[in-house]
């Protein structure tokens, strides 16, 4: 297995493990930028996801919005925006917060819509006001869908990040980028190695979160991906 | 601005550029339908195995294409064999829990009349249960295709990325037409094929009168 033992004699290099290109910083950068772009697309999304979900309105809408920006291509949104406006972190940032809205807003959407009518009605019946019986109603039931959709786009989002790079940028899609250009195969496997590892560690969080999140009640049921 | 510019010829011509796309996204589409439908119908027949399956296809869907693409490199090449492999395994991802679904949805009283009616074994799965369990298993395929045919561009940091290499293009020569030309040209052929699985499915569901997404 030549690929791993170049790879492994890369990761264990001491030198890689040291400064602005190390890979601990490498390492943070990619989750700075996913998180970064996650909580900015929620920042739209989630809201969205909320009223349309709530009302019952714009699904359609909703809906398209998702099929169409599951057709953009993430690098080429990268490139058009650093040839266009310079390489710069919202070059990087806009097609990455982009890509995150579809999933958030289309499970908040789903979600919300499709808790079951006699929960609300009995919430409604209790006294609660419209936003109550959204926030310690719906949402509370409606939290395994939402969560899928932040984990898709939380994996949307790491994904890209190390997409990202192949315009001049940090994170750990950087060293597979670096490696291709100077033919350096250690290191563009060992680079895609973290990668994959910062993708599983994404899962874990979300595994974790879900735990912490849901209410008990709803814990045993699995819910379906979307 | 001229949306389809004149492409520099050493990247080839927008008729060969849309034949490797769609080769490479459809053919992994074709092979994980061929892989999914075994592996659904197993976790249908053995439910047990089911979540662990779940949890395997989110591990799968989950890793970067451009970390699989540099990883199979050194097996299989700088080739389209690279791009189709992961892209077949994501479209994995969509359509098992697709088909999972499509094949749990079938009504108990329908499947008792096609028993009744002497269907059984492979007959009665090609010929009840697949039709009925077509507009879940559409909608799996649907998302794989569009995907799929949107992620073959990051197949050009190895050199085959059809549209992609557009991209390639635009980053060295500055030149943000080319960008542009090969985002219209993916999202415009994923929009065509999409739309061309909905007629699809009308079609292999003439007992559908309504839409029902």
């Amino acid at each position: 297995m030549n690929v791993l033992s170049e790879a492994w004699g890369w990761l264990t290099t001491a030198a890689n493990w040291h400064g602005s290109d190390g890979i601990p910083t490498r390492f943070l950068e990619h989750f700075e930028y996913s998180i970064e772009a996650v909580l900015l697309g929620a920042l739209i999304a989630f809201p969205l996801g909320l009223l349309t979900g709530h009302t019952k309105r714009g699904g359609l809408v909703v809906t398209s919005l998702a099929n169409v920006a599951r057709a953009l291509p993430t690098l080429g949104l990268v490139v058009l925006l650093v040839v266009l406006i310079g390489v710069k972190f919202r070059a990087v940032m806009i097609p990455l917060v982009a890509l995150t809205i579809p999933p958030i807003l289309l499970n908040t959407y789903e979600g919300v819509r499709n808790v079951d009518p006699q929960l609300t009605d009995a919430a409604k019946g209790m006294g609660l006001r419209p936003w109550q019986v959204l926030w310690r109603a719906e949402v509370p039931a409606a939290a395994p869908l939402i969560l899928t959709g932040f984990q898709f786009a939380a994996v949307n989002a790491v994904a890209n990040t190390a997409i990202a790079a192949y315009s001049s940028f940090g994170g750990l899609g950087r060293f597979v980028i670096d490696g291709l250009a100077t033919t350096d195969y250690g290191e563009v496997a060992g680079g895609a190695i973290l990668i994959v590892i910062a993708a599983i560690l994404n899962l874990m969080f979300f595994a974790v979160l879900r735990r912490v999140l849901i209410s008990p009640g709803l814990q045993p049921r699995k819910q379906a991906t979307a | 601005m001229n949306l389809f510019p004149h492409i520099p010829s050493y990247l080839g011509t927008y008729g060969s550029l849309i034949q490797q796309q769609l080769t490479m996204a459809l053919l992994s589409v074709l092979f994980g339908l061929i892989a999914a439908v075994p592996l659904a119908l197993l976790c249908v027949r053995y439910p047990k195995i089911y979540p662990a399956m779940v949890a395997l296809l989110t591990v799968i869907y989950s890793l970067p294409s451009i970390a699989l693409f540099v990883l199979l490199v050194p097996s299989t090449g700088l080739t389209q064999t690279t791009v189709i492999i992961p892209l077949a395994f994501y479209s994995l991802a969509a359509l098992v829990p697709n088909i999972v679904d499509g094949v749990r949805g079938i009504p108990e009283d329908v499947r008792l009349a096609a028993v009744a009616m002497g269907y059984t074994g492979i007959r009665r799965l090609v010929a009840v249960d697949l039709p009925l369990a077509v507009p879940p298993i559409m909608a799996g395929l649907r998302v794989a295709t569009v995907g799929n045919i949107s992620m073959v561009s990051v197949g050009t940091v190895i050199g085959v990325g059809a549209f992609g290499a557009l991209f390639t293009a635009a980053a060295q020569l500055s030149r943000s037409d080319l960008a542009v030309t090969g985002i219209v040209c993916i999202v415009a052929l994923a929009l065509v094929c999409d739309l061309l699985l909905v007629i699809t499915q009308r079609l292999l569901t003439p007992w559908n009168k309504r839409r029902s997404r």
